[in-house]
């Protein structure tokens, strides 16, 4: 007997000592219901086990921060009366386990924490990592069904996908990344909280029916390592329904904006579990919830299964009872079922009742409080991971002339025109793209008054692999110098946090390594975390990812129409370089083409040289003196003026010394800007726009169709 | 703005009496059986289907299209592009017929920079029709027939695209050129009310 319950909750992903202490505190042993809720909420995905502590140090406050973490999704003040709110979020093991679900439900699962909050969702980035897709049909494969996958949500929904990034590293084989931000926009006012109020209210479940999809999804994938016979954890992933949410979407939007709502909160990891805990600790209530009033899609589910069902395209919300009337005419007009299944009480403990029957009675603070959080045991500075060094086999056979040095790095998959890919996604509903993709360093989205957003995603797992504290705040910087090159500030930061096993030191000291950067380069730039995701345990039978934070970062400027772009502009222009550049090799991708693994150090920069560099760069494309700004990041200087030449559709001549490294890289803190010379007096020019080549006087000379064709041909699909 | 734009709601049999009825993007009922087929029974549609029998201007863009395509307002159909995949791109279109109510504020052989973004833009049909788009040598995005990108009917006051008109009517996110389109209409409806 002991024995079977013992084996239970392991399958259920708790240690001994764990359910040892709910026995404590419950006084009692818990019946099945109340341990499948509570090995939800004990996972790691739910409880942030092994990173709460860490997370403490990242820096959350600033003057315009409105939402901070642990709401659906932060916001921050954007003027003219709106907010806009944004958060990142991982979905790596299902769209390991099946790509095109996995990917569209973690576009799905974003877009309900930013409507969650009250913002209406403008723009989706995806930040992706794979395999190398030249030498794995599995990283095509997976390549292909994610792009698609995220397409189907995105492109259905009416919310255009603006950016993100991609890069294939060999860690990533097995367990790729699928990250996926989302930014909403609200009156300020709008904006709304998740903890439920008022003992007596009514808890409603808006939108999709119940089934038996995604049962144990944030035990079983998200917090476990990803090993053989996955095939069999398919049905733990779920199906996304983009139009189910649309119509979910505009229901929720509508409730609030007839404020018929107290709180709202999204249905993600855990389903109504999670929700209801979520909902009742926030406010400091306890909540029914009767599983016989929830409509479900299949018969005969177990209460249980009804309480940590993931299907997709629910919300749950508290209603005053005297508006229950207007909430169904609301729902009726959007054909989004409304179930009336619970309330909100003040006895502070979840209850979960069938038919009126007690089958599960949890206190509130420990679901959501009294899990354990553990001590990472940090030990690190050696070697990267094993599977990382493979690829040193090959060392030695990388191209030495520049020339050739720049043709392998723009074919290269790290490099290579992403066309292939953003084409698939539809960019410009919604009508406030400024800045396509391609187009610009950040994508630029236009508000009502005339002045713009701008949103960049960005991480580099291989760089953090040579140095994770310095890799981590480059990814940081990166992000502001995306902004910078359209002309925005920094307003706030979210982040997500992929690592390996924490339980091993080489990577807890990666994660405690890496978020002292991130918290590092946001206090040098002064912007604040304000929500964010950690995504643990991503390995395969041959060892962790890289460690790879991704930072996305929102900004503003003031006038929409001077927003900056990429490509150079006129024949004629002076090219100069702006920043304190001391670019290395290490960790970069001609190393990577070279065959070296991932070593440090990283170059270290004085954060206020990079502070000054993009303030530099942000007034200069303001004020218009400055034609295209360009921040330099993989490939190094050579592959950032190629790509200026090849956004622009015009050549470039540059001189430099003799010794300068054309391919280190040192990224965030330099930039390739171009302009009338008259109105670059005091930047360091280096050369000139115009003709049809790309030259480096004495290094290299390429036609810049060349370029392009090589470029253009380096993720084309099979 | 070369007009005012009044929302009509699928479910209501109720054109509010306005005078062109733009059918728009978007993924009606999720697409999940065949563009346009389930939206193709929407009640305002029964509508629109009268309204364009009697003559009135109906304008269908993408998701519009395949659903006057649907209802048998305009001929042929839309398939999966030659790709099988979705495509988002700005285009060059080349106005085939600028005698037209649609295409009257555009010069014949004129090009417009318009983006289109689907799935199912493939036009196919059977017989000869009245195209007034096509995309320009080499910008065929879908495979489309003859590189149609809008044809309209017999009567000429339904006209159905695939490329976005109404995403290239700013400078800040792109083209102003389908404004072409908008102010067409805009030009037919005033001559109208003058007959």
């Amino acid at each position: 007997m002991t024995e079977l319950l013992l084996s239970r909750h392991r399958e259920l992903g708790l240690t001994d000592r764990e359910y040892d202490l709910i026995v404590e505190l419950l006084d009692r042993e818990p019946n099945g219901v109340e341990l499948a809720m509570l090995s939800l909420m004990w996972s790691e995905h739910c409880a942030y086990k092994h990173s709460r502590k860490l997370l403490r140090r990242l820096p959350i406050e600033g003057p315009h921060v409105l939402l901070g973490p642990g709401e659906n999704a932060g916001a921050v003040d954007v003027g003219d009366g709106l907010a806009v709110a944004f958060k990142v979020e991982s979905h790596n093991h299902p769209s390991a386990v099946e790509p095109f679900q996995g990917a569209a439900t973690g576009v799905g699962g974003i877009l309900r924490d930013v409507f969650a909050v009250g913002a209406r969702p403008i723009a989706v980035l995806d930040s992706l990592r794979f395999g190398e897709p030249l030498e794995s049909p599995r990283s095509r494969y997976l390549l292909e069904r994610v792009v698609a996958g995220i397409g189907h949500y995105g492109n259905s929904i009416g919310v255009p996908t603006v950016g993100g990034e991609i890069y294939f590293e060999e860690s990533y084989e097995q367990n790729c990344l699928v990250n996926a931000m989302c930014l909403g926009l609200a009156p300020r006012e709008r904006l709304i909280r998740s903890a439920a109020a008022g003992v007596g209210n009514v808890v409603v479940l808006l939108g999709a029916l119940t089934g038996r999809d995604g049962i144990g999804g944030a035990s079983v994938l998200a917090s476990a390592e990803l090993g053989e016979g996955d095939e069999a954890k398919r049905p733990s992933v779920q199906i996304g329904d983009p139009f189910s949410e649309k119509k979910l979407m505009e229901c929720c939007l509508e409730l609030l904006d007839r404020e018929l709502l107290v709180s709202l909160q999204d249905l993600g990891a855990a389903g109504l579990t999670s929700a209801s805990s979520e909902m009742a600790g926030k406010g400091g209530v306890g909540i029914d919830i009767d599983v016989s009033r929830v409509p479900l899609r299949e018969p005969g589910m177990e209460p249980f299964e009804i309480m940590i069902s993931e299907s997709q395209e629910r919300m749950l919300c508290v209603v005053e009872p005297e508006r229950l009337g207007e909430v169904a005419k609301v729902c009726e007009r959007w054909e989004t079922l409304a179930a009336r299944i619970g309330e909100v009480t003040d006895s502070g403990q979840v209850r979960v009742l069938n038919s009126g029957e007690v089958v599960g009675d949890l206190p509130v603070e420990v679901l959501v409080d009294k899990c354990p959080t553990y001590e990472l045991e940090p030990r690190g500075g050696g070697p990267p991971p094993a599977a990382n060094a493979l690829r040193a086999n090959a060392a030695g056979s990388g191209p030495t002339a520049p020339r050739d040095s720049l043709l392998a790095l723009l074919r290269s998959p790290n490099i290579a025109s992403r066309r292939p890919v953003f084409e698939q996604y539809d960019s410009i509903v919604q009508s406030r793209t400024v800045r396509r993709p391609d187009e610009a360093d950040a994508a630029v989205l236009k508000l009502p008054d005339g002045s713009a957003i701008a949103v960049s995603i960005d991480g580099n797992g291989r760089r953090v692999a040579c140095d994770p504290r310095r890799g981590a705040a480059e990814a940081v910087y990166e992000c502001a110098a995306n902004l910078a090159c359209v002309g925005a500030e920094p307003l706030g930061v979210t982040n997500c946090l992929n690592f390996g096993n924490p339980e091993k030191p080489e990577v807890a000291w990666q994660l405690t390594e890496a978020v002292e950067g991130i918290a590092e380069g946001c206090e040098a730039l002064g912007v604040p975390v304000v929500g964010g995701n950690v995504s643990l345990y991503n390995e395969s039978p041959t060892g962790a990812i890289f460690p790879t934070p991704v930072i996305g970062m929102v900004g503003k400027l003031p006038d929409a129409s001077k927003a900056g772009r990429l490509g150079f502009l006129c024949e004629g222009d002076a090219i100069a370089l702006v920043g304190e550049f001391e670019p290395s090799l290490n960790g970069s991708e001609l190393a990577k083409l070279q065959g070296e693994p991932p070593h440090g150090p990283l170059p270290d920069t004085e954060s206020r040289f990079v502070r000054d560099a993009q303030r530099i760069v942000r007034m200069g494309v303001r004020s218009e003196a400055l034609h295209n700004a360009h921040d330099i990041a993989e490939g190094g200087l050579a592959v950032a003026l190629a790509e200026c030449c090849l956004a622009g559709g015009i050549g470039a001549t540059v001189e430099l010394p003799g010794d300068f490294e054309l391919f280190g890289e040192a990224a965030g803190r330099a930039f390739v800007v171009s302009g009338p010379q008259d109105r670059l007096t005091g930047f360091q020019t280096i050369g000139r726009v115009g003709g049809q080549d790309f030259e480096i006087v004495g290094r290299l000379k390429l036609p810049i169709t060349e370029l392009s064709g090589v470029r253009d041909g380096g993720l084309r699909y099979a | 703005m070369v007009g005012d734009a009044v929302p009509l709601w699928h479910a209501e049999r109720d054109l509010k009496g306005v005078e062109a009825v733009i059918v728009p993007g978007g993924f009606s009922y999720g697409d999940y059986l065949r563009a346009g087929a389930i939206a193709r029974f929407a009640p305002v549609m029964e509508d629109v289907i009268e309204f364009a029998q009697e003559g009135g201007l109906v304008l269908g863009i993408c998701n519009g299209f395949q659903v006057l395509c649907e209802a048998g307002l305009l001929p042929g159909a839309l398939l999966p592009n030659a790709s099988l995949r979705f495509v988002c791109r700005q285009v060059e279109l080349e106005v085939l017929d600028p005698d037209t109510s649609f295409t009257r504020a555009c010069a014949r052989g004129q090009r417009l920079s318009v983006p289109v973004k689907h799935t199912t833009g493939r036009y196919y049909s059977p017989d000869p029709v009245h195209a007034l788009l096509r995309y320009a040598p080499g910008q065929n995005p879908n495979g489309s027939q003859d590189d149609i990108a809008g044809v309209c009917n017999e009567q000429g006051n339904v006209f159905g695209l695939m490329p976005h008109p109404e995403h290239a009517v700013d400078p800040l996110t792109g083209s102003t050129d389908g404004l072409r389109i908008f102010e067409s209409i805009r030009a037919e409806i005033d001559d109208r009310v003058v007959a």
